[in-house]
């Protein structure tokens, strides 16, 4: 359970084999994300989005946007083809983040313990309470904010919320999308209370992705309007310094930081991503703002 | 002689009567070569006898005809003791006989009406007393063309009551020995009128023939028994004679100037070709300069068509115009005047593919009578013509589909409020159901029927659903979905829970593909549950649901299809299930919204610290670089 591993980061790294002669050579910036890693995310958000919309509309059937959501993706049967399609990606997700997580605890030759404990884990620690803790003391001015590490518990938090969304959701959804199947097993009642499961939790998913997640990554004052380092895979030098001081401390310590720099993405890498950035924000935004009014004013 | 005594009575049965003898009479009768004792056989042998004397017997002679009578329906009569049956003497008389030939006998041909009249004249105890089917007898009889052959005309070969009844064996029309009966009256009359069948077998080969084909039409069919028949036969007034003024273009009424020209080649084309001028035109005497100055009343179509004559007075349109109401259409309104064509004619205006046209003429919005409705039906011919019956009408042309007149009846129509209407909730589904049987049976067994279930709430019918003029096609999408909110009209709960389920929901969307109301309860067979033809019945439900879902199980059966997370009682499961989750979302967005709220600040002060400290770096790259 362990991602951004120094190793991992190195092979993707080309910072070595620029010519330093030729051009002056850019403001170096720091690899923070695997390319596995980020091409997982990419596909998390096409799934997740087409999920999100693809389900809602049959969530929120009652409201006009549904309806032409409904029509958008040509009819329900071809929207419950995308859900389920889009389902079968984020098994992929899940399940090729696993099978990396496994590979590099045999590369690095780690036993499970230090996989899962280990420094840089994905685990909540010691920490990331005292991170917490201080964080609400920094938020009430009782101090200064907290020198973040690899992980804050914030980003902890949402990726294991993930993990949580994708047992509960994919487990109900098998049974929705097999109920023939599920029944043989268990009284048709279970069914009703799948259907539930699955679209509360999925109603938690999008609604906690959409905002908190969203200001959390997006849209707090300091990254304002987006933080696209989980595309691009890299931040400044200067950011990564402020935004993660104990990070930073430990790589300049081990004297490993070089090993991360690398050189930036040319500007057209950058807009692709911006844009590719800003419809997700705009869906998830829409898909929040419709939620609220679907609740609102046409709840029943 | 004693009975040479005009004053001597005698009495019999209570019943005193004079018995004198007018020997004149006696002298001149058939039976004077006849002895007294001949006829009254119990005085044979007495010099005197005492005042019970029996009556005459005649069938000592006449045993044959003693026989018949006996048979008679006057014999049988007298047999039971019928004050009012007549024995010989009531038309022969007594003593007084005198033979057939002479007009003066009361049995001549000329004088049998009135003697037959004596007892079945109208008011008379016979005919008040007995059953006799006919009325009029008399009347009917001497308007007839057989009565005034014989009573203007002196036709004393002419037909009288005796030669159709015959003299002696009178029988009911219901004996199959009687003359009158149905299979000998052909015979009966063919005794004067031998070649009729000859002459008339176009007739009856044609038309009258086609109407109902299993029944051989006897005589009375058309020549009614007594009735007189005028509308049968015009008396000596020829269509040429009225058409040698009305055949003129510029005839016109005196009294409001409107024409009274006749196109005589229409009636000719019509099914009134055969039928004269003045047998609708009644009243007119060929006598007049002008034949039709002394006709007073409107041409009365029931004098004929009786039965639809009774039906329109029954139906609203009857009933107007008996108001005298301007806007209520009589016959002609439809049918026309002269030139009246059949329904199968396509150039009638009643032929099914021109009847919306017609009663639209009326009925269409603003016209008279959807003025004069008050009802929640609107735009009738718009919607009709829109409706599959309509479509199948008027753009298939399609002739046995459903007109106005089918559903409203032709002749009988009423508002739907009469229980007399055919579109009375009551009689709806038979209605319908003279083209859609099937369904009318289906229909008659469910729940929906009065038949089965008695309550004093509103049980759909076929309109309920169907609509009355907007009627679609059932596998249109249109009415798939809109049958979902009929359902939900009277099954309010149950229908909103439906809309929580995956089923119901998609079926929001607009699509109709998932189960819908009728997919799983029917559409017209719907029964209770317990019912074993139920599809929802224990037995069949697993079958139901086999239709979309091929591999469903007993236990897939048991999905909530109508499920709601809000009753604690009935669905426990879902109702802790939804507040356990709601219960999660809650404290998550609370925790994490709180969150949110008390980094913001802090996070704009951030945002600006690192503003600063970037600058500070900046300053001090271009400082190290400068040295």
């Amino acid at each position: 359970m362990k991602t951004g591993d120094g190793e991992n980061i190195k092979t993707d790294s080309y910072s070595e084999n620029v010519s330093t002669e030729r051009k002056p050579r850019p403001e170096p910036q720091v690899q923070r994300f695997t390319r596995l890693n980020r091409v997982l995310h990419i596909l998390m958000i096409v799934s997740f989005l087409s999920l999100a919309l693809t389900g809602m509309s049959l969530k929120f059937s009652y409201t006009g946007w549904a309806v032409f959501l409904s029509k958008l993706f040509g009819g329900f049967e071809s929207a419950g083809y995308i859900h389920r399609f889009a389902g079968v990606i984020m098994f992929f997700v899940f399940t090729a983040h696993i099978v990396d997580l496994v590979r590099i605890k045999k590369k690095e030759k780690k036993s499970f313990k230090k996989l899962i404990f280990g420094p840089d884990s994905m685990m909540f620690n010691k920490k990331d309470l005292k991170d917490f803790t201080s964080s609400l003391k920094w938020f009430i001015g009782l101090g200064e904010r907290p020198e973040y590490g690899r992980w804050t518990y914030w980003e902890k938090f949402d990726y294991f919320a993930v993990f949580w969304g994708i047992f509960v959701i994919g487990l109900t959804g098998l049974t929705l999308w097999f109920p023939e199947f599920f029944t043989l097993f268990f009284p048709g009642w279970v069914i009703n209370v799948a259907t539930i499961i699955h679209s509360d939790e999925a109603l938690l998913a999008t609604g906690f992705i959409f905002t908190v997640h969203f200001f959390n990554t997006h849209l707090r004052p300091e990254k304002f309007p987006m933080d696209i380092v989980i595309f691009s895979g890299r931040v400044s030098l200067e950011e990564f310094k402020l935004d993660r001081p104990q990070e930073y401390k430990e790589l300049v310590e081990k004297g490993e930081l070089e090993k991360y720099l690398v050189e930036p993405y040319p500007p057209i890498v950058i807009r692709t991503i911006k844009f590719f950035g800003w419809v997700a924000l705009a869906i998830g935004f829409s898909i929040v703002v419709w939620i609220i009014y679907a609740m609102i004013f046409a709840y029943r | 002689m004693c009975h040479e005594d005009n004053t001597l009575t005698g009495t019999r049965n209570g019943r005193t009567f004079s018995v004198y003898v007018n020997e004149k009479k006696l002298s001149s009768s058939v039976h004077a070569d006849v002895d007294c004792i001949s006829c009254h056989v119990d005085l044979e042998g007495m010099d005197a006898h005492d005042e019970n004397v029996e009556r005459a017997k005649c069938d000592l002679c006449h045993d044959e005809i003693q026989e018949k009578y006996d048979l008679s329906l006057h014999g049988k009569a007298f047999a039971k003791g019928d004050r009012l049956a007549p024995v010989c003497q009531n038309c022969h008389g007594s003593h007084d006989i005198i033979p057939v030939s002479n007009s003066k006998s009361r049995v001549a041909a000329i004088n049998i009406p009135a003697l037959c009249g004596q007892c079945h004249k109208e008011g008379s105890p016979v005919q008040l007393q007995r059953d006799i089917p006919q009325t009029h007898i008399l009347e009917n009889y001497s308007e007839s063309i057989h009565g005034e052959g014989l009573l203007k005309k002196g036709l004393i070969v002419t037909a009288t009551c005796a030669s159709c009844h015959t003299a002696h064996d009178i029988l009911p029309h219901t004996d199959p020995k009687s003359s009158i009966a149905r299979k000998n009256i052909a015979n009966t009359c063919a005794k004067c009128h031998a070649e009729i069948e000859l002459v008339h077998r176009k007739v009856i080969k044609g038309a009258l023939w086609e109407k109902e084909a299993n029944v051989l039409p006897a005589c009375v069919d058309c020549h009614q028994p007594h009735e007189a028949r005028k509308v049968f036969y015009d008396q000596g007034m020829a269509d040429r004679d009225c058409l040698a003024c009305h055949e003129k273009n510029d005839i016109v009424s005196s009294s409001d100037n409107h024409s009274l020209f006749v196109d005589y080649s229409g009636i000719k084309a019509s099914r009134h070709s055969n039928i004269s001028c003045s047998q609708c035109h009644t009243g007119v005497s060929p006598s007049h300069i002008r034949p039709c100055d002394s006709i007073t009343e409107k041409v009365d179509c029931s004098s004929c068509h009786a039965a639809v004559g009774d039906e329109y007075e029954l139906s609203m349109h009857g009933k107007l115009a008996a108001a005298n109401d301007p806007n209520a259409p009589d016959c002609s309104e439809c049918h026309s005047t002269h030139e009246v064509l059949g329904r199968n004619d396509p150039e009638s205006q009643i032929f099914p593919i021109n009847i919306p046209a017609l009663c639209a003429n009326c009925h269409r919005e603003g016209e008279t009578a959807a003025v004069r409705y008050k009802g929640t039906e609107v735009d009738i011919v718009k919607n009709y013509t829109e409706s599959i019956h309509g479509k199948g009408l008027m753009k298939s042309g399609l002739t046995v589909t459903a007109t106005c007149t089918d559903c409203h009846t032709a002749h009988r129509e009423l508002p739907h409020t009469d229980s007399l209407s055919s579109v009375n909730p009551v009689n709806i589904s038979s209605t319908c159901g003279t083209c859609h049987h099937g369904i009318q049976e289906q229909f008659e067994k469910s729940i929906h029927s009065p038949n089965i279930t008695k309550t004093n709430k509103e049980l759909p019918t076929c309109d309920v659903c169907h609509s009355a003029h907007k009627i679609i096609r059932t596998d249109s999408e249109g009415f798939k979905l809109k049958i979902m909110d009929q359902c939900g009209r009277c099954h309010e709960s149950i229908a909103s829970t439906y809309f929580d389920t995956y089923h119901g929901k998609v079926s929001q969307l607009g699509y109709t593909k998932t189960a819908k109301c009728y997919d799983c309860h029917g559409a017209h067979d719907i029964m209770p549950i317990e019912d074993p033809a139920s599809h929802l019945n224990r037995k069949n439900i697993v079958q139901t649901c086999q239709k979309c879902h091929s591999n469903a199980n007993r236990q897939f059966a048991g999905y909530f299809t109508h499920a709601t997370h809000h009753d604690p009682d009935k669905y426990p499961w879902l109702f802790w299930t939804f507040w356990g989750m709601t219960g999660l979302l809650i404290f998550t967005f609370v925790f994490a919204g709180i969150h949110t709220l008390l980094w913001l600040p802090r996070s704009l002060q951030w945002r600006r610290e690192l503003k600063r400290r970037k600058e500070n770096n900046t300053e001090q790259n271009d400082n190290e670089v400068q040295l």
